[in-house]
């Protein structure tokens, strides 16, 4: 064997084109709804149209008539068990029994009151409307503010208060009491509908006592562990597979109803079934986001130094707890203090009951709107200073010298360089430019206005340090798995525990992998999602898969170089100790023409005729990562609007990012995130909201009503970056949610900005034509 | 029932449908061309579109009976042993993630190159209007339109 062997150029940092492409171009999938077995029967489900009833009669014999109906059943008919919320944020929160199928009481538009199982969709759904029921209206409970008033309607025997959580740290009456200057808003989380483009969809089967439950779902081995806890499954009993998933945003981090009840419904009548829902369906039962009202109080020098901050929020829990709803407000509570130094905070959250869908996690949780209102908040600061809002930014920032650094929140910020992210957005954007255009626009008194929007924004991500998360008193930990196995041909398997719905992890893990092992980027298989394939994992969410799945796919190499080298070290009649190992190769130090592959080592392995004594036969390995703490990216955002004064619509000129995410694996799929990030953010700002009407009823339960934005209502970004590395074994961050967190504020800044000339100090999001228009008309004090 | 005769990605069909049966419901569930997906109730997503007669279509918005005696092309029937240029685009600029929206949004920009072979990015927005994408923003769609474009793919 010749002995120079070049290096392979590192995958790490390389725009490798996706391994999962190309089964997705050219409709190779297998999404859960196409998923066909043999006398598989389908699922349909009768909803409540009211917001809050009581169930006084379920007659489902009609629908029993019915052709091709195989089975009807009532809530009362199964033998249900509450699903379970992971996250009693304080010792004396309610949680309220959540049963799969209402018995007693339906607490929102959409909860499922029976089922119908057919031999087609079509007759399931024809079927469902032979199904009687006789309600007895009773009120709904649709304000926050209302439901907390002496009087109101009970969404709970227990009332509509589920929790109240408080923090605080440093003295904040020292920091209000003799402040120069105190500001308090109020904004408005609108409530927010997932929509990712699969709608969800289970197929469950039982053969003899053992379930496989197919889900659109981000998270299968919770899902598993949930069934066998919650559901009296023995977990060795149970299968869960996430086939290809179009899409999640946190909307298919759930256990959710339809899933119980494929697993309930499917023994019961003892053929698989399959569930997939319509749009309609989904806008009404996927759990919602955000959904707050938040009263923010910031209290500073002259000079412009922050004293404190005061955070009073009402979260929308809607009518019951689900996985982490009750937690998600709490992500929150810790990054409203984002990059700035300050002597005390405070913060309060109190969960709602309301008649109205579950509220849980949506890309970002907590932390967009902690950016939003903070970063309102300080350009509303900057106005009342008289200072530019960047300059207002830098004087409070942590300078990039300070890291580590504590916050008044109590979270350790390993790294950052808040003034490179802000200088290089700053020269993309041309700033300067753009501030000289707006004032020339105003001067002139310009129907079309300029905005310019600043978001100096951090998260916290890689959830999560276990022990952080049992102070917090969620139910799990936060580690992930990874196993790496070497087939005897020389191609190697990577297993994760994180499981992918579009991030590329197929892509990703492999570069990864090809660094830490030295094997071509083209002979590994990345394969996750299947509990029975990949058992052990915490699944993909907060922007956790490469901070945690990728260290533990890190240790796990590490621990197959090990095994390897003890088998190399007999094979090259070397000392273990006189070995290196580069780039795929042990060789004998000193020698380079004495080397063997990590190849010839798992082939080595496999025969395992000539191991040395009390070695294995197997360079296997996993590892499981749990990490010390979160991480932090960040970024500057920059976002010029214009704005017709005359009509309110707003178009977005130009839109910069420049986002410090660490270590990049792969620039193609960061930038990806980036841009679907920013567009989830700035759907926030300008179109979307779920809307429930006076009596309950959600009205916007079609992508016609829920305004996803399509290609002309978005610009097209810049999205560039910065690198401070983080303190893991990667130097990786997270970049799944950064652009959702960083983007709200930057649009909405932008805009108030544009119509300060006016007199408009806030717009409620989502901004559309008819509210900016208004908000122009009432500063103006016109009538509208 | 009713007869209907379609042929579908080169393939003839003869079947007896439900009047009221969707043609993606029958493209999905009768034949098995499962690579077109559903993604809502009302014609607004565009992930189930596909070609009738080399014009797109969304195809929860046709009844099977409508598509007798049409030619329909799916997302499985561009690629010949290799990737289209128009698929092939998508996939060197990045143009899909989780690959939901991407077969509706492939037969769209199909479509849209067919009639206009060198659309500016204004009009590739405005062209692809009737189809959502919730992953990517839309950026790298344009990009790939644009690549497939200056490819010459207009058939």
């Amino acid at each position: 064997m010749t002995a120079t062997v070049e290096a392979p150029a590192p995958q790490i940092g390389q725009a490798r084109l996706r391994k999962e492409d190309a089964k997705l171009l050219t409709g190779q999938t297998n999404w859960t709804d196409n998923i066909k077995l043999n006398g598989m029967l389908h699922m349909a489900f009768v909803r409540s149209p009211f917001a809050h009833a009581k169930i006084t009669r379920v007659d489902v014999s009609g629908a029993l008539q019915q052709q091709g109906v195989i089975a009807a059943f009532s809530g009362a008919d199964l033998e249900q068990a509450s699903l379970p919320c992971a996250w009693p944020v304080t010792p004396d929160i309610v949680i309220p029994v959540h049963l799969p199928m209402a018995v007693d009481e339906v607490r929102y538009v959409g909860e499922a009151v029976a089922v119908v199982v057919a031999r087609d969709r079509y007759a399931a759904a024809d079927a469902v409307a032979s199904v009687e029921v006789d309600y007895e209206p009773l009120p709904p409970v649709l304000d926050m503010y209302a439901a907390l008033a002496a009087g109101s309607p009970k969404v709970h025997e227990a009332g509509n208060k589920s929790y109240e959580w408080v923090f605080a740290n440093g003295d904040m009456d020292a920091a209000v009491n003799d402040a120069p200057v105190v500001l308090e808003r109020t904004y408005r989380q609108q409530r927010l509908i997932g929509c990712a483009m699969e709608p969800r969809a289970v197929v469950a089967q039982w053969i003899g006592d053992e379930v496989t439950l197919w889900s659109s779902t981000q998270i299968p081995h919770v899902l598993r562990f949930a069934l066998s806890a919650f559901f009296g499954i023995p977990e060795q009993n149970v299968r869960v597979i996430a086939p290809d998933v179009g899409g999640g945003f946190g909307s298919k981090l759930q256990v959710t109803a339809e899933e119980a009840l494929a697993v309930l419904v499917s023994r019961k009548v003892g053929k698989p079934v399959k569930w997939t829902e319509s749009r309609t369906e989904g806008n009404l039962t996927v759990h919602h986001g955000r959904d707050q009202w938040q009263q923010i109080k910031i209290a500073a020098d002259r000079d412009g130094r922050i004293r404190g901050l005061a955070v009073d929020l009402l979260a929308d829990m809607g009518a019951y707890l689900m996985i982490v709803t009750p937690g998600i407000p709490l992500f929150g509570a810790f990054m409203y203090p984002a990059i700035y130094k300050m002597d005390a905070y405070s913060f309060r959250c109190t969960g709602v009951f309301t008649t109205k869908m579950p509220t849980d996690a949506y890309r970002g949780a907590g932390r967009p709107e902690a950016t939003f209102a903070i970063e309102r908040i300080m350009d509303e600061l900057a106005v009342e200073l008289g200072m530019e809002p960047l300059e207002l930014r830098e004087r409070n920032w942590i300078r990039h010298e300070e890291f580590p650094y504590t916050t008044v929140a109590g979270l350790t910020y390993d790294s950052g360089n808040y003034e490179a992210a802000t200088a290089k957005a700053k020269e993309l954007f041309d700033y300067d430019a753009l501030r000289r255009e707006q004032a020339e626009r105003n001067a002139r008194g310009d129907t079309v206005r300029l905005g310019i929007g600043i978001s100096t924004f951090t998260e916290m991500c890689g959830l999560a340090p276990s022990r952080v998360l049992g102070q917090l008193a969620y139910a799990a930990g936060g580690w992930e798995h990874a196993s790496i196995r070497m087939l005897p041909t020389g191609k190697v398997e990577v297993v994760t525990g994180s499981s992918a719905h579009g991030q590329g992890h197929e892509t990703a893990w492999s570069q990864i992998v090809a660094d830490q092992l030295g094997v071509p980027f083209e002979d590994i298989r990345v394969l996750h999602g299947d509990t029975q394939i990949s058992p052990k994992g915490m699944d993909t969410y907060g922007s956790r898969s490469l901070a945690i799945g990728g260290i533990a796919l890190v240790q796990a190499c590490d621990k197959v170089i090990a095994k390897a080298r003890v088998i190399a070290a007999a094979m090259l009649e070397a000392s273990a100790d006189d070995l290196e190992f580069s780039a795929g190769r042990f060789s004998v130090r000193g020698d380079p023409e004495a080397a063997k592959s990590i190849q010839e080592i798992a082939l080595a392995t496999f025969a395992a005729h000539a191991l040395p004594d009390g070695a294995e036969p197997s360079i296997d390995s996993d590892a499981t990562y749990d990490p010390d703490n979160f991480s932090f990216p960040h970024g500057t955002h920059l976002c010029a609007t214009e704005v017709d004064t005359e009509t309110g619509f707003v178009k977005i000129r130009k839109y910069v990012s420049v986002d410090d995410v660490g270590v990049v694996i792969n620039p193609r799929i960061v930038e990806g995130q980036v841009h679907g990030g920013v567009a989830q953010g700035i759907a926030q700002a300008l179109y979307e909201e779920g809307v429930y009407d006076d009596d309950g009823n959600l009205i916007t339960t079609t992508l016609a009503d829920y305004l996803v934005p399509a290609a002309p209502d978005l610009p097209s970004f810049v999205a560039d970056r910065t690198t401070s590395p983080a303190s893991n074994r990667l130097g990786v961050k997270g970049v799944g949610e950064a652009g959702t967190i960083a983007s709200t504020p930057a649009v909405v800044n932008s805009i108030v900005d544009a119509l300060r000339p006016f007199g408009v100090r806030d717009i409620t999001m989502p901004c559309t034509p008819e509210r900016v228009w208004r908000a122009i008309q009432s500063a103006q004090g016109g009538t509208a | 029932m009713t007869h209907i005769k379609v042929t579908v990605d080169g393939v003839k069909y003869a079947d007896e449908v439900e009047p009221r049966l969707l043609l993606v419901h029958y493209l999905r569930e009768n034949l098995g061309k499962t690579g077109t997906p559903v993604g809502c109730d009302t014609s607004n997503c565009g992930a189930c579109t596909v070609l009738m007669d080399g014009v797109s279509v969304k195809s929860c918005a046709v009844l099977a009976v409508q598509a007798d005696g049409s030619d329909v092309t799916t997302i499985e029937g561009l690629a010949n042993g290799e990737l289209n240029p128009v698929q092939r685009a998508f996939h060197e600029e990045h143009a899909l993630q989780c690959g939901y929206c991407t077969p509706g949004m492939i037969m769209a920009a199909t479509d849209l190159l067919r009639d206009n072979p060198h659309p500016t990015d204004a009009e590739i927005r405005d062209g692809l209007e009737g189809n959502l994408c919730r992953c990517t923003g839309y950026e790298n769609i344009v990009r790939a339109v644009k690549r497939a474009a200056q490819a010459g793919v207009a058939p």
